[in-house]
């Protein structure tokens, strides 16, 4: 098996293989990725950076595609929901 | 079609921001009202609108209508579909020289009972901690507000309507005839015509020159408190009322959904819609002067509108000159939605036989016939 | 920064990676850009547990001498340019000819709790699976419409995944013709068996979908209509996808015409997949939904075209026909049925940018207008989800793309081609 990334999701540590994505990886903390407009939890839906609905913050940017964004070593993602 | 003709006591074309309030104030004064709109409602210059409801002084005209117009807006402040957002407006100075000359702004704006004060360096960065360091002060207005302008114009068409107002939706008005209009269908409609056309106006009325001034607005995700007033640099007057091809100015405005907009260009020889990369690169490079983080904000979306423009920069408003039982209201450039309820209100007080709340000579569209 | 390229691919997925290929046999400077981190696209998308397919393993290997822009997303266009957004800064890439490979994403229409995090599409679960996303043990129904239900699961399957039953809206005699139909085209027929043999075991419901999801702050089960009345199942998943739909943006950007006769629109190509614009070909799923052996023909014929081979280009022409042949059966045979379109209440959430619902519609026959009043389709997504039910709902097309065609850093608008993280830390962190 190919070797592991480690980073974190809202304070909590997650491995992950090399090349996974960070919706991968925030899949292993959370269900929630980011709260709507109406406050109202949200996850991924299309898997491939056309919907929106997996925007997390990483390193403290938000808004940020979780689905497009490759997983990288130290990491610290944090979800909005 | 013709012997059916629908007669009413005003009938008014285009259902921008101007021509919506015209028919809401007509028909609050049981006014029999037609309003004719080819688009969406508001879907013009309406549409594209930054929504600043905002004094500028430099003209003592468009300082009075303005002024007026800010007091009726009041009545808006609790209605939800306004958006309304009293963010006031914080003029941003570069150095002492912009700081000092906005003394003299602070005076005019407090003789038409708008309330301004300075603001040293420490505490503009207080206020606003996003801008870049260096800055020599500002101006803050506090009581100013943003609003959503197409929502309320859509607002507006739908209270007259329920006053009986028709709204020929759909339909353009092709001609202006003696004792009414006509539409694209061949509808005629009878009665006294106030034409609120914004930039289209010289379709119906080829006399009054008006030109159309092209501008870009980018919008961003949300980032709720990073910018908490209307920002706007205090060299924007010479960007908005000088007479260059083209110009930019810092114009930077927090939505109520904490999404920022971010402004402004004027152009006069841009007559297509399309987005020009090198003015939007301009006017982005002006706002990263001010305030640095913008960099790295999502923008969503960019778009461009043009503001209706008079030769003198003052709307027209009054009775169209030669003529009888017709009626202008147009050219607002980059204030209409401030000035819009107030120009409605003198409109109606005009075509009503009234003697209006402010002095109504500066606008009258008489100063292109002489 | 700028670079320049002789000819430029916009997309790598299969269509993309034939056309670089092809192009780079002339001897052109080629470049292949993708958003993704990788090459593959939809159907080749990297999987970071399973080895990959053969032929995509090729395809990627085949790519030397090109150029590859991984992460590069397309956000404006200029004359003979793309803006590009990168994680670090923004490029310029400005090309002799241009190959858009901007496949498809999946048709993903609203019904009652569909916004509920668990549920996604079915060629979207299936993505999010390959990129690691933990579906080992999960109780997952797929739900839709197509032969990507059937990919779906058996992707799903390989990562552990307990497949529940696969939807399929469209009624059994339709599937059972296209099955027959299948046989002219051996190798999906060979290909069709294969799949189904690795799912043996998974129910295949013909006439049957995921009327709603059930479920608190997440998704618990799914409410299904069958021939044979509506039943209840619990999952932890569930994956509903409805077929798809042509990405057509950066087409429309650069002013390419689009075909518009059906509720999505795609690019208008001639037979040697030229678009309205001079130096401007596209292949692929974006000049209509094919399938993969599509893809790869009509990118290689686009990238011979890029590189100025018209003689190359046309000996695949009639391949290339045999195959399209191929995206018709599929259309014909899958067509949604009606009730699907009455799935969203009121209440349902169309915009799920924005947190309208279709009730907030009504009286609205114009994207425009609907935007103006409701802020339906102003989110992130730029329309590219509520835009695109709506449009297969009936209700009004999307709206035209304007720039930029992805949200994108307003440095990059702005031209600027260093971008550091600290300045979006700094921007986002006031
Ligand atoms: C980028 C930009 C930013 C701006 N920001 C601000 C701001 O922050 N604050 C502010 O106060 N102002 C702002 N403005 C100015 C403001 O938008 C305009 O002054 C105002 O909207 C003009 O309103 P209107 O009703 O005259 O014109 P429009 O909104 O253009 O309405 C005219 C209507 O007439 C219709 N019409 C045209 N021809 C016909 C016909 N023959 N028959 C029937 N109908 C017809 C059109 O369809 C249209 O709906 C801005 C303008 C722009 C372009
Ligand atoms: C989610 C999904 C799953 C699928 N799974 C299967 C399957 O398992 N089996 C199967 O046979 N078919 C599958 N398909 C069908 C598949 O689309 C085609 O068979 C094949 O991938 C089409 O190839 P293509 O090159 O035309 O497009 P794609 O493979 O879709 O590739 C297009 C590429 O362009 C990129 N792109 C688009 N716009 C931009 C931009 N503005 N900037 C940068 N890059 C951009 C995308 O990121 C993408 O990588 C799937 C489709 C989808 C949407
Ligand atoms: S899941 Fe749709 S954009 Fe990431």
């Amino acid at each position: 098996m190919s070797a592991m990334v480690r980073l974190t999701v809202n304070g909590q540590a997650v491995e992950v293989p090399a090349g996974a994505s960070v919706a991968a990886a925030v899949a292993h903390a959370t269900q929630r990725f980011r709260r709507s407009v109406h406050d109202a939890p949200r996850a991924p839906l299309c898997g491939m950076g056309v919907c929106f609905e997996c925007r997390v913050s990483v390193d403290g940017v938000v808004h940020v595609r979780a689905c497009l964004t490759p997983a990288g070593e130290g990491m610290q993602v944090i979800t909005d929901a | 079609m013709s012997g059916s003709t629908a007669t009413f006591d005003l009938i008014v074309v285009g259902a921008g921001i101007v021509g919506a309030s015209c028919a809401d104030a007509a028909s609050a004064e049981g006014m029999r009202v037609a309003i004719v709109e080819p688009g969406p409602i508001g879907g013009g210059a309406t549409a594209a609108a930054m929504g600043h409801l905002v004094a500028m002084d430099d003209d003592p005209a468009e300082l009075a209508l303005a002024s007026y117009s800010l007091g009726l807006w009041e009545s808006f402040a609790d209605l939800k579909e306004a958006e309304f957002s009293r963010c006031g407006t914080l003029w941003v100075a570069r150095d002492d020289r912009e700081l000092a000359a906005a003394a003299a702004r602070i005076a005019r704006l407090k003789a038409a009972d708008r309330d301004a004060r300075l603001l040293d360096a420490a505490s503009l960065h207080e206020l606003e901690p996003a801008l870049v360091q260096g800055l020599a002060g500002g101006m803050l207005v506090e009581r100013e507000a943003v609003v959503y302008p197409p929502r309320v114009a859509n607002h507006l068409v739908r209270r007259a309507q329920s006053r009986g107002t028709r709204l020929f939706a759909g339909r353009r008005a092709q001609a202006l005839y003696r004792g009414g209009v006509q539409l694209d269908d061949d509808t005629r409609l009878g009665g006294p015509v106030l034409v609120a056309t914004g930039c289209a106006l010289p379709d119906l009325l080829p006399m009054l020159p008006m030109r159309a001034r092209k501008g870009h607005l980018v919008i961003t995700d949300r980032y709720p408190g990073l910018i908490r007033h209307q920002l706007l640099e205090l060299g924007y007057a010479d960007s908005a009322h000088g007479d260059a091809d083209s110009s930019v100015a810092f114009n930077v405005q927090p939505r109520p959904t904490g999404q920022i907009l971010i402004g402004s260009s004027r152009e006069f020889q841009a007559n297509d819609a399309s987005v020009s990369p090198s003015m939007v690169q301009r006017m982005l490079e002006r706002s990263f002067a001010f305030v640095p983080r913008l960099r790295g904000l999502q923008a969503l979306r960019v778009w461009t509108g043009f503001r209706p423009t008079t030769p003198d920069g003052r709307p027209y408003l009054g009775a169209v000159p030669g003529a009888v039982d017709q009626w202008v209201a147009a050219g607002h450039e980059g204030l209409g939605v401030t000035t819009a309820l107030g120009s409605a209100k003198l409109m109606i007080d005009l075509i009503q036989g009234r003697r209006p709340a402010i002095d109504p000579a500066p606008y009258s569209p008489w100063r292109m016939a002489a | 920064m700028r670079e320049h390229y002789d000819v430029l691919v916009a997309g790598a997925g299969p269509a993309g990676l034939a056309a670089a290929q092809a192009a780079v046999s002339h001897g052109a400077r080629v470049g292949l850009l993708d958003m993704q981190a990788r090459p593959g696209g939809q159907v080749w998308r990297h999987d970071v547990r399973l080895p990959a397919a053969p032929a995509a393993r090729q395809a990627i290997e085949a790519l030397q001498g090109v150029k590859l822009l991984a992460r590069h997303s397309v956000v404006t266009a200029e004359p003979s340019a793309l803006r590009v957004e990168t994680p670090t800064g923004s490029d310029l890439l400005s090309f002799g000819s241009l190959v858009l490979a901007t496949g498809a994403r999946e048709l993903l229409l609203p019904f009652p709790g569909w916004t509920l995090p668990g549920v996604t599409g079915a060629g979207g679960l299936q993505a999010l699976a390959k990129q690691g996303w933990p579906v080992a043990g999960k109780r997952v129904v797929i739900g839709g419409s197509g032969p990507l239900l059937l990919a779906a699961a058996d992707t799903l399957r390989k990562h552990g995944a307990h497949v529940l039953g696969m939807h399929e809206q469209a009624s059994a005699a339709t599937v059972r013709s296209f099955a027959w139909q299948l046989r002219r085209w051996p190798a999906r027929a060979a290909q069709a068996a294969g799949l189904r043999l690795r799912l043996a075991g998974v129910p295949y419901r013909c006439g049957s979908f995921v009327r709603e999801a059930i479920g608190g702050d997440a998704v618990r089960g799914a409410v299904i209509e069958t021939p044979h009345g509506t039943r209840q199942v619990e999952c932890d998943l569930l994956a509903v996808g409805y077929g798809l739909v042509p990405n057509t943006e950066l087409a429309a950007l650069l002013g390419c015409a689009l075909d518009e006769a059906d509720a999505h629109p795609r690019v208008r190509v001639d037979a040697l997949l030229r678009t309205s614009v001079a130096n401007i070909h596209a292949a692929g799923e974006a000049c209509g939904i094919g399938g993969l052996a599509v893809a790869r023909i009509e990118g290689a014929m686009a990238g011979h075209m890029a590189a100025g081979d018209v003689a190359a280009a046309s000996a695949l022409l009639p391949r290339r026909d045999r195959e399209r042949r191929f995206g018709a059966l599929l259309a014909r045979h899958f067509t949604l049925d009606p009730r699907l379109r009455e799935l969203a209440d009121e209440r349902t959430l169309v915009c799920r940018c924005e947190d309208v619902a279709l009730g907030a519609l009504a009286g609205y026959d114009d994207a425009r207008a609907a935007k103006l009043a409701t802020r339906c389709g102003m989110g992130a997504c730029q329309g590219r989800i509520c835009g695109t039910a709506l449009a297969e709902l009936g209700r009004f097309p999307r709206g035209g793309a304007r720039p930029p065609i992805f949200p994108a850093r307003l440095a990059t608008l702005a031209g600027l081609a260093d971008f550091s993280p600290d300045d979006a830390r700094r921007g986002n962190r006031p």
